[in-house]
């Protein structure tokens, strides 16, 4: 019965033309389940409906205008553009070696690496210091080579990433699991060797999870701040981002703080939109 | 393609050793987990064995032992598989996915596609070319999965149960696609279907517990089963001969009425093959009179215990030894022994009837 209904859903949302309605399918649900759902999603919007009521529109182009919050925008894309494309490049092989390889310590290391995850920010941060800082493990090293990584936009983005990967690791590794190797035997079983079946099997096949996971990561990137206050301080154009720009402004000028906190919820709402719209053309 | 196979998988309790001469096609019986699935993934190289040998036609698949340590990639071998399932790349056309063999072992655009065609001709979808896979329905897929891999050219072709997923209606089709395209191939199939074994094969093998049970040239394990799988699922009276009017009728004067498989059909005059099963027999002393059966005059030649049933063998005096099951209570009524002149007696609609 459960794979029958499974079964006709899915192919009802394969092959459904436009204006054909979805079959409604008895969920199974008690009814009670609404009330603290509703609840929860109330949790979560009020206090942005609370947020653009107090928004001065006469003012907001010019709020959001000034030279520090255009500064602080730029840089926050900018940033978080990157720390997308690095969490990419050592993301995608991270999810590929946990999904796919067994070795001793395997589970260990996942929850190491998945460990920002729950660890505050700001712990990240001071981590960092102790890393890439002037007396930091690696830093010191990087000091006399007159590379200087703390403070500068390099540790912006090094902030980032590490807040931000283990969101594209593990959502990735999820549809990696979720596929099976099923398709990239039979694809070596044609003559493929590995690296053609990662690119023309296995990145293709999990193409929707892989952008909703980088759009994941850019969004926790976007929305860093404990980690980069820490580890690369507040230096307006340079490390100052737009969390930290808000922060700042909350106290001298509340109104732009608004603006400006309006402004990032657009972004994570324009992001999230383009993100499902990309993983329902992929799944065509 | 020739074959020479030894390997040992403990964590599996596989330990199996397999001739193939050349030109031989292999067919792969036995049980849910006898060890058949294991066998094509060691060949395909999806599965590494803790150690052994395996030469195909000359090259070394793989070499593991206390000092030697070669191991093919599934990629290097040369090997394709065909499962149950087609498993089309989702993302891929038809085409595409007919075409990534070739693409893969490095043919030009040009000429995979080219390569595709042909094989999407070949096995009659070539109007689904530019489909998805998602819009095929299970056997046009499976067709498809089936020029995908002969479009990769290989050396050995497994086929794991490839048409067990597939609706009824729909196998004779595939079978009868199959029969034409691995012709003179090397191939390895596992199978639970005995008709797939007779067309497909020339050598059956039969895995119990990781081992090969039995092993020898599909004709002669039919007729002189060694082992009582092989004699349940593949002890049956066959007769070969022609087709006409809803008989086989061989050249010894032997002839058997039928019904014709389910999706099969026969003309008059065509080569085709009668199978009963050894428990649809009835064995009398005298002909019955009456009812739509086959009787045949036999002469028993032994008894042999089968569980709770004898199987009892006996001579038509045309050469054929036919099988037959019945009840030890039935041997102690009808007095058989070895020697003794009976009457088979078949009820045609226990017989089939197919193609060959």
């Amino acid at each position: 019965m459960t794979s029958l209904t499974a079964r006709s859903a899915q192919v009802t949302l394969g092959r459904a033309p436009a204006g054909v309605r979805v079959p409604r399918v008895y969920s199974g649900l008690p009814r009670w389940l609404v009330l603290p759902a509703a609840a929860g999603a109330a949790l979560v919007l009020f206090p942005l409906v609370a947020m653009g009521a107090r928004v001065d529109w006469a003012k907001f182009g010019q709020l959001i205008a000034s030279e520090g919050s255009l500064a602080a925008l730029a840089l926050s894309l900018q940033t978080s553009a990157t720390t997308t494309v690095v969490c990419l490049v050592l993301g995608v092989p991270m999810a590929l070696v946990l999904a796919r390889t067994q070795f001793r310590g395997q589970q260990l290391l996942r929850s190491l690496v998945l460990l920002p995850l729950v660890l505050p920010p700001v712990v990240g941060g001071i981590a960092l210091l102790y890393t890439f800082g002037r007396q930091g493990l690696l830093g010191s090293g990087l000091e006399l080579l007159g590379i200087q990584v703390a403070f500068s936009t390099v540790a912006v983005v090094l902030a980032q990433t590490f807040v931000a990967l283990p969101f594209l690791v593990l959502s990735l590794e999820g549809t990696l699991r979720t596929f099976g190797q099923r398709y990239e035997l039979v694809a070596a079983t044609l003559g493929a060797g590995p690296s053609v079946v990662l690119a023309k099997v296995t990145l293709p096949l999990v193409l929707p999870g892989l952008a909703s996971a980088a759009v994941l990561s850019f969004a926790r990137a976007l929305g860093e701040f404990g980690a980069t206050i820490t580890f690369a301080g507040s230096l307006q154009g340079v490390t100052r981002t737009l969390p930290l720009e808000i922060f700042l402004q909350r106290v001298d000028d509340p109104d732009a703080a608004i603006a400006l906190s309006l402004v990032l919820v657009v972004v994570a709402v324009v992001v999230t939109a383009a993100t499902s719209r990309i993983s329902n053309w992929a799944i065509r | 393609m020739s074959l020479a196979f030894t390997a040992e998988l403990a964590e599996r309790g596989f330990e199996a050793q397999i001739g193939v001469r050349p030109g031989e096609r292999v067919a792969v019986l036995g049980h849910n987990g006898s060890g058949k699935s294991t066998l094509l993934n060691l060949l395909a190289g999806t599965l590494r064995p803790d150690s052994g040998k395996a030469v195909l036609s000359g090259r070394t698949l793989f070499h593991l032992g206390s000092r030697t340590n070669r191991w093919l990639p599934p990629h290097a071998r040369g090997i394709s598989l065909l499962a149950q399932d087609a498993l089309l790349f989702p993302h891929l056309s038809v085409i595409d996915n007919v075409a990534f063999g070739p693409r893969a072992t490095g043919a030009s655009k040009a000429e995979a596609h080219r390569c595709a065609e042909d094989w999407l001709a070949e096995v009659g979808v070539a109007d689904l070319a530019g489909r998805r896979p998602s819009q095929l329905s299970g056997g046009q897929a499976q067709r498809v999965a089936i020029a995908r891999a002969l479009a990769a050219d290989p050396k050995l072709l497994l086929l794991d149960e490839p048409m067990a997923a597939l609706d009824v209606a729909v196998a004779p089709l595939l079978r009868r696609v199959l029969r034409r395209v691995l012709d003179g191939r090397a191939t390895m199939m596992v199978t639970h279907d005995l008709l797939d074994a007779m067309l497909l094969s020339d050598r059956i093998i039969v895995m119990e517990q990781g081992r090969v049970a039995e092993s020898g040239p599909t004709e002669e394990v039919l007729r002189h089963p060694r082992t009582r799988f092989t004699a349940r699922i593949a002890g049956l009276n066959l007769i070969r001969g022609h087709y006409r009017e809803g008989a086989v009728h061989d050249d010894t004067g032997l002839s058997v009425a039928g019904a014709v498989k389910d999706g099969e059909s026969l003309a008059a005059g065509a080569l085709a093959a009668a199978v009963f099963a050894p428990s649809g027999v009835s064995i009398f002393l005298e002909p019955p009179a009456g009812s739509p059966r086959n009787n045949l005059s036999v002469r028993v030649a032994e008894l042999e215990p089968l569980g709770d049933l004898v199987r009892v063998r006996s001579d038509d005096h045309h050469g054929h030894i036919l099988a037959a099951d019945v009840t030890a209570r039935s041997v102690a009524a009808l007095d058989l022994y070895p020697g003794r002149e009976v009457t088979y007696s078949i009820k045609a609609a226990a017989v089939t009837l197919f193609p060959l």
